[in-house]
């Protein structure tokens, strides 16, 4: 069995995907295939039919499927070729060529090798599971991810049950709350471990307080009733330890339980061909250009960080796409392919969790580099710093930071080397995002 | 007498925290709003409260055994129900295409009900 070659291989084709496949045509990638495991490309778009996509991007709202139909016509309208049922099942690099190995398979063709000048990894992410979370009791049916529940009520029109409890107030679970409810189900409560929602305020006001479900802050499932269906589950508060405190337990009669508990970014192919992760965010740690330690491997989407906006997503996918372009041009099967070690190491701290990108290299460093990164508590009337070295890069005034919400930053080249005077040298190498007080 | 109220914007997902000052059912001013929307938003909640409604439609012969559809303009929040009551009596026949009206005038209302996906015949 030869293997194929391809110059650019893209891995899902969701909105990151999609973007990032059209930016890279744009920019002059012939030679470009997209793999996607689904019937259909636009990915978990397909199934989240509320509104609110793509006020950034095409300045109105739209629903998911409408704003993923817009990419999925630009990558046919460009003639970019796709395969979907293709699942990519191992993913590793030829030493001597530089060459990434896609190894895929789907019914057609049995299992194949892409040879790929560049990859950039779409993958998106996965919701955390049951097993994920240490719930207690039996495994009775009736236990979802609110994802699954959307993919059955929207996609394949059934419902999961009528009497539902929700644990964790992720924006899925908050969507599914208002679509349970007007699919005719009862939705008793809305527990979320935390003292702040996961998701969205704007999920809060119109999913849960338009239909006056409650929402429990520092509450959890303590007990899941039942052996072959759910037949009730035990909410507890929890103290500032996030312990349910004894005492405070209340039960809820339910056929049902949905799990909205946070996501996490799908990298094991990632991980086979041996790409850095992140302890924080579960996703490669990049650079300015969005690649991986891996030389021509990028990525993009929710594989990378998880985000809130299809829009951010959708934009920094094209600066994957662009950059993959451009490593294709100048550094592909080149023995320096590899790049320089970077001018910039970006630090976090004072409740700034992680950022992406990590790291910049001046050189490749656009004139706009947006730095996009999640908080890890609730800060009000604060401040968000920037610093190059000991210098102040930027202070910005912050009425309201949440976890629920990604933050970033704009930093300017031509700022940086002023602050630098002319170039990076020893004394600023670290640029620091931090949170201070007024 | 004035009052204030405190809101959170619902147009995008960036959720702008807006305070308006009432005087009695009048809005006298709005703050907070990152953008014109935001303005009209908070104007219309605290008068006429209105939303997108989305939902899925039956179909056969199609790839799929439900479409997505929504309303292509907002309808009265206390109308929801009833919207949703009318559009789940429809059952549409493959192909639906984007943009397709699936119910004119859905509840009374001047919006029209239409599917936000394909659904192909198979």
């Amino acid at each position: 069995m030869s293997d194929r070659k391809c110059d650019l291989v893209i891995i899902g084709g969701g909105p990151a995907g999609l973007a990032a496949a059209s930016a890279a045509r744009e920019a002059g990638v012939k030679d470009i295939c997209i793999l996607e495991r689904d019937k259909k490309l636009g990915g978990i778009l397909n199934q989240c039919i509320h509104n609110g996509f793509g006020l950034h991007t095409f300045k109105e709202e739209l629903t998911g499927p409408e704003y993923a139909a817009r990419f999925i016509k630009k990558v046919k309208e460009q003639d970019i070729p796709y395969m979907l049922d293709t699942m990519v099942v191992d993913l590793s690099a030829d030493p001597a060529s530089g060459e990434k190995l896609v190894m895929a398979m789907n019914k057609e063709e049995g299992i194949f090798t892409l040879r790929a000048g560049a990859v950039i990894l779409a993958m998106g992410c996965r919701e955390r599971s049951r097993g994920a979370l240490n719930i207690p009791g039996y495994r009775p049916a009736g236990i979802y991810s609110a994802g699954t529940a959307q993919h059955y009520v929207n996609i394949e029109g059934r419902m999961p049950g009528k009497e539902v409890v929700i644990l964790g107030s992720g924006d899925i679970g908050l969507i599914m709350a208002r679509r349970m409810t007007l699919e005719g189900a009862k939705v008793k409560v809305v527990a979320e471990l935390m003292p702040y929602s996961g998701g969205l305020k704007r999920n809060i006001v119109q999913c849960l307080n338009d239909f006056d479900i409650p929402l429990k802050l520092s509450h959890t499932v303590v007990d899941i009733k039942g052996k072959e269906r759910v037949e009730g589950v035990t909410i507890a508060e929890v103290g500032p330890d996030r312990k349910p405190i004894p005492g405070t337990e209340e039960f809820y009669s339910c056929d049902t339980l949905l799990l909205s508990c946070g996501l996490l970014p799908e990298n094991e192919l990632s991980r086979q061909l041996g790409v850095d992760l992140s302890p924080v965010t579960g996703g490669p740690v990049v650079d300015e250009s969005l690649e991986t330690n891996i030389p021509g491997v990028f990525a993009c989407g929710n594989v990378l960080h998880v985000h809130d906006l299809v829009d951010y997503v959708s934009g920094e996918a094209a600066v994957a796409g662009e950059n993959a372009a451009t490593y294709l041009k100048e550094r592909a099967g080149k023995a320096e392919a590899a790049k320089k070690e970077a001018d910039i190491r970006i630090v976090t701290k004072n409740g700034v969790r992680y950022s992406v990108p990590s790291t910049i290299h001046m050189e490749q460093m656009a004139d706009k580099l947006t730095v996009r990164f999640r908080v890890g508590d609730v800060y009000k009337d604060k401040v968000l710093c920037v610093y190059l070295g000991e210098d102040q890069v930027s202070r910005t005034a912050k009425r309201v930071m949440a976890p629920g919400e990604m933050e970033q930053v704009i930093l300017l080249k031509s700022k940086l080397l002023e602050i630098a005077g002319g170039s990076i040298d020893e004394k600023h190498n670290t640029l620091t995002i931090t949170i201070e007080e007024k | 007498m004035s009052e204030v109220k405190e809101l959170t914007c619902i147009c995008c997902p960036i959720g702008c925290s807006i305070t308006v000052e009432m005087d009695g059912k009048e809005v006298k001013s709005v703050s907070g709003n990152n953008c014109p929307r935001g303005d009209a938003y908070a104007r219309k909640e605290l008068t006429a409260p209105s939303r997108i409604v989305t939902s899925t439609v039956k179909v056969t012969g199609g790839d799929r055994p439900v479409v997505s559809v929504k309303t292509a303009s907002d309808v009265p929040k206390e109308k929801i129900m009833d919207v949703i009551r009318e559009i789940s009596k429809v059952e549409l026949q493959a192909p639906v295409h984007i943009g397709d009206v699936v119910v004119s005038h859905v509840a009374g209302t001047d919006a029209d009900i239409v599917a936000t996906a394909e659904n192909e015949k198979v």
